[in-house]
């Protein structure tokens, strides 16, 4: 989609601003419904689109993303644009500094049209704790639009942002790309800067992106996955990913792991041993593995994980930005209902656990020991990949859930992350990309993992199975903006 | 006394780096509040730390300084507790594994107190607290500031008070820190304990918190002993507790309660690695490390053969040293060490009221004229005393030796004229010489006054009395 956008460009087409307008417009039709938006830059979004404009009407040459609208998740720092993690403690916040990613975008004169929904502070698999209330699905409204990134994956899905970035802290980006039938990459950890990224789990966090493609997601991975000074956890990217998404995958060894279809839907298994079938067909080899440990992930994931965030959210007291609370006596009573009025049940209930799991006398039993099993998860994660090059699995046991349902059950909705989680634990990349279409109508994705900054072999692979299946399970659903019909 | 005191120390020390520990805000202090931050310092959300190497280079600098390992590998943790002066409710600092440990500092009642560790942190805000309201101020947040806990190995509180001094000392000749205790570059938490005699575990132990000087640790300190020891008398138990100590009472009194007390949740901080020091920076930093102040006083004792109390007070001071140094680096005559020393803390200290004048030590006579001054000494060019008078007239008026001294002055005696002089003083001076004829062998002192006086002060003053003391007895 974006090279064909870029294409029209170039041939005068269509200008930057007339592209942008037919967002805005398509956003003003489709997202009182959809919700995937929380903040609309209309002005803004014109603005750039005019420099755009400037420079194809003087005959300069433009990069792919250059004048084609896009979104970012509500959790990346934008100066002057409201951020606000979609949590009622930062519904006022106005950052003064840009994230690295939306300035490397920008460098490239992408067109910001707004900020996307998702659950408070990434916490969540359905976008349903968002305090601006949860982004829908695209193809059913009725549902969900997946979590945490569900905003940005149901714009993209319905044609309503050309692309988006997201996090993914445990399956983030690549589960409501799932639900929502569009491409999600989550990158190495490390490969793209954090700094700007406001911290949900620091050592589990990583920003990527959603596309309609994974032609687009590796265009716009090989501009952001560049080395940051000002994070020091990050490394760049080895090699772009964009000159090999047409490799050769005949020969390729894709390993498949019992462990991962244990709680999975009969129509997603067979949806993705569909998928496992048309990469035989292409050539590749499948053998079986083993992560014996993956059973714990979950456990890990959910105490390191709310161990940072208890830490990371600790600074949201009322002092500095945000809301304070209206009446209080002392600065301690200030915090305690700042907090308490500022932030959503499931962000709470992991403050509460982070905080148990690291005090002292529970630190050795809980967090400690959580640790040491994240080692043994990356290094069983280490040895499979001695055996094969890729790892394949549903990206999500079920479709996407009714709005509500999980509500209910919050363990519920943590068990919907049990095949992404391992991927965040490990530090290594994973992809999700639509390989069916459920009975009732909703994506179903399939998951690639592969070992540290493999992205080039994870996007080529996806792009050579859109190419074997003839993007059969991209779907239009809403009324977006497509380039097929400009 | 039947008692005997413990104490340790734990001592915040403010780095001097240009910036901060992880961004690049300056560390000056002066400033309108609140200018001194951006984005990281004050942790406006997404934002990350970088840690500053020259933080890691300069607590490198204070472990050799204080006789430490050097870890190969530490890390720096996240120190959890709410307060609105520390924006990220955490501080970035290292709890397990310090970047320095296991050092000492020897004591001159000849006792060595073990030093366990040295780490880096972040220093936090300030309150502000003005008109029944409270402000903050962040341009301290973030200034990098290293710990250094001590073994409980201190028996007294001069112990306590004189490893502080040397501490100071010692960080401010590697040039680290400035080391000011009122301005809060240097910070003290006391822990005390007191035990019977002989008895070989601890007590339990208090801590005094913050400590601005060394004569309130001395009263704290003091305060604190006599009340656990009143304690135990009475068959009671020294609760463990965090103290503050209030100045206009001398009272310690507790800082919260045991409800309130601190679970600081450490952890691994995820946004920075591990911290790799090479061996080869190691030795290449003990390499570039100046003299300290400890052993340049054993050295200026040894070679210089200064007593001790004078050496003392020239390595007090970086600069004076150095100045000392300077001056007597050509020197060949062993008097001459003593008397570059008797001449700076004579004439030169008296000029200089404050501390702070002391440690810039700026002056108007560079070493050179003051080895050229030396040199005349040296050589029984001049005497003592005039001397003193050029010094004298060219720290006032930063003239050279030469433009001071004439070359009359110069001129050596001849016996000759020094046996005319004394005769003068015989001559004019009856009283004196009946005086000394009578027994008052002090009174030649006025004759050879008087001979000094005739001759500018060329004369030597033994041989003058010799002479005296001849012709008198005549």
């Amino acid at each position: 989609m974006i090279l064909e956008f870029n294409r029209l460009l170039k041939e005068k087409k269509i200008s930057s601003k007339e592209l942008t307008k037919k967002y805005l417009n398509a956003i003003k039709n489709v997202d009182d419904e959809l919700n995937s938006y929380v903040t609309v830059e209309e002005e803004f979004a014109l603005n750039s689109a005019d420099v755009v404009d400037e420079k194809i009407k003087n005959n300069e040459e433009i990069s792919p993303l250059e004048g084609i609208p896009f979104t970012l998740k509500d959790n990346i720092s934008t100066k002057g644009i409201k951020t606000t993690c979609c949590s009622k403690i930062l519904e006022n916040y106005l950052p003064i500094y840009d994230a690295f990613v939306w300035e490397r975008l920008k460098e490239n004169n992408a067109i910001l049209l707004g900020k996307a929904n998702m659950d408070e502070f990434a916490m969540g698999s359905t976008c349903e704790t968002s305090y601006f209330k949860g982004a829908k699905n695209p193809h059913n409204t009725k549902c969900v639009a997946g979590g945490s990134s569900g905003g940005v994956t149901a714009a993209v899905g319905a044609g309503i942002a050309a692309y988006g970035l997201g996090s993914d802290t445990g399956g983030s980006i690549r589960q409501p790309s799932s639900f929502c039938g569009v491409v999600g990459l989550k990158p190495t950890y490390g490969a793209v800067s954090r700094f700007g990224l406001i911290a949900f789990a620091s050592s589990l966090d990583q920003v990527g992106p959603i596309a309609t493609s994974a032609q687009d997601a590796a265009l716009v991975y090989d501009e952001i996955a560049l080395k940051d000074n000002k994070d020091t956890t990050s490394t760049g990217l080895k090699e772009k990913t964009f000159p090999h998404l047409n490799d050769e995958i005949s020969g390729v060894k894709i390993g498949i792991a019992k462990e991962f279809f244990s709680y999975v839907d009969e129509e997603v298994k067979a949806k993705v041993d569909e998928a496992i079938k048309t990469y035989e067909k292409l050539g590749a080899k499948i053998v079986e593995i083993s992560l014996p440990s993956l059973d714990f992930s979950l456990v890990v994931y959910y105490i390191i994980a709310s161990a940072e965030a208890s830490s990371n959210l600790g600074r949201y007291d009322g002092i500095r930005y945000g809301i304070r609370a209206n009446s209080y006596g002392s600065i301690h009573e200030m915090i305690c209902k700042t907090r308490s009025e500022g932030f959503g049940r499931e962000v709470k209930r992991r403050i509460l656990l982070g905080t148990y799991v690291l005090s002292s006398g529970f630190y050795d039993a809980y967090y400690k020991k959580a640790n040491l099993v994240r080692g043994k998860i990356m290094r069983e994660f280490k040895d499979a990949f001695k055996s094969c090059d890729v790892i394949l699995t549903p990206t999500s046991p079920t479709t996407a859930f009714e709005a509500g349902y999980s509500k209910k059950d919050p363990v519920l909705n943590y068990m919907a992350d049990i095949c992404t989680v391992p991927v965040n634990i490990a530090g290594i990349p994973a992809i999700s990309f639509p390989c069916g279409i459920s009975g009732s109508n909703l994506p179903i994705g399939v998951q690639l993992i592969g070992p540290h900054f493999s992205e080039a072999k994870l996007l080529n692979m996806a792009n050579i199975f859109e190419k074997e299946t003839n993007r059969c399970y991209f779907k239009k659903v809403l009324k977006g903006v497509y380039p097929d019909e400009i | 006394m039947k008692y005997e005191i413990v104490l340790g120390l734990e001592t915040h020390v403010e780095l001097s780096t240009k910036t901060k520990i992880f961004c690049g805000c300056t560390t000056s202090f002066k400033g309108e509040p609140n200018t001194h931050c951006c984005p990281i310092c004050i942790g406006l959300p997404g934002t990350m730390p970088k840690l500053n190497e020259e933080v890691v280079n300069f607590a490198i600098m204070a472990g050799l300084a204080t006789n430490c390992k050097i870890a190969e590998f530490s890390k720096m943790d996240r120190k959890n507790y709410v307060y609105p002066d520390l924006p990220k409710a955490y501080q970035i600092s290292q709890h397990d594994k310090p970047l320095c440990y296991d050092g000492s500092i020897s004591l001159s009642n000849g006792r060595v107190i073990g030093i366990e560790r040295i780490h880096i942190e972040e220093d936090a805000g300030k309150l502000i607290h003005q008109a029944g309201k409270t402000f903050v101020d962040y341009n301290r947040g973030g200034v990098p500031l290293i710990e250094i806990v001590t073994r409980p190995d201190f028996r007294d509180v001069e112990e306590a008070v004189e490893y502080l001094e040397l501490l100071q000392l010692n960080m401010r000749y590697i040039n680290v820190s400035d080391c000011k205790m009122q301005e809060g570059s240097l910070r003290c938490d006391v822990n005390v304990s007191v035990r019977l005699k002989g008895e070989e575990k601890l007590g339990t132990r208090t801590e005094i918190k913050n400590m601005n000087s060394f004569n309130n640790i001395r009263k704290a300190v003091n305060f604190e002993k006599e009340r656990q020891i009143e304690i135990l008398e009475n068959g009671g138990k020294v609760q463990q507790e965090t103290l503050r100590f209030d100045v206009a009472t001398g009272v310690t009194s507790p800082m919260r309660s045991k409800e309130d007390a601190h679970d600081y949740r450490y952890f691994k901080e995820p946004d920075l690695g591990l911290i790799y020091v090479e061996r080869q920076k190691v030795e290449e930093i003990k390499k570039s490390l100046p003299e300290l102040a400890h052993n340049k006083l054993l050295r200026y004792v040894e070679e210089f053969k200064l007593p001790v109390l004078d050496a003392k007070l020239l390595v007090e001071y970086k600069a004076v040293a150095d100045y000392f140094e300077k001056s007597v680096e050509n020197v060949k005559d062993v008097n001459s060490y003593k008397n570059c020393c008797n001449l700076i803390l004579s004439l030169i200290f008296s000029k200089f009221e404050t501390e702070a004048e002391k440690e810039n030590f700026k002056i108007l006579v560079s070493e050179k004229e003051m080895a050229k001054l030396l040199n005349l000494l040296e050589t029984k060019k001049i005497r003592n005393n005039m001397a003193k008078k050029a010094l004298e007239e060219m720290l006032e008026t930063g003239k050279k030796v030469e433009e001071v001294i004439s070359f009359e002055d110069l001129k050596e005696i001849t016996k000759e004229e020094l046996e005319n002089f004394c005769k003068d003083a015989v001559k004019n001076n009856e009283k004196a010489v009946k005086d000394f004829l009578n027994g008052k062998t002090k009174a030649i002192k006025a004759l050879v006054g008087h001979v000094m006086k005739l001759s500018k002060g060329r004369a030597d003053a033994n041989l003058a009395e010799k002479i005296l003391e001849e012709l008198i007895n005549k």
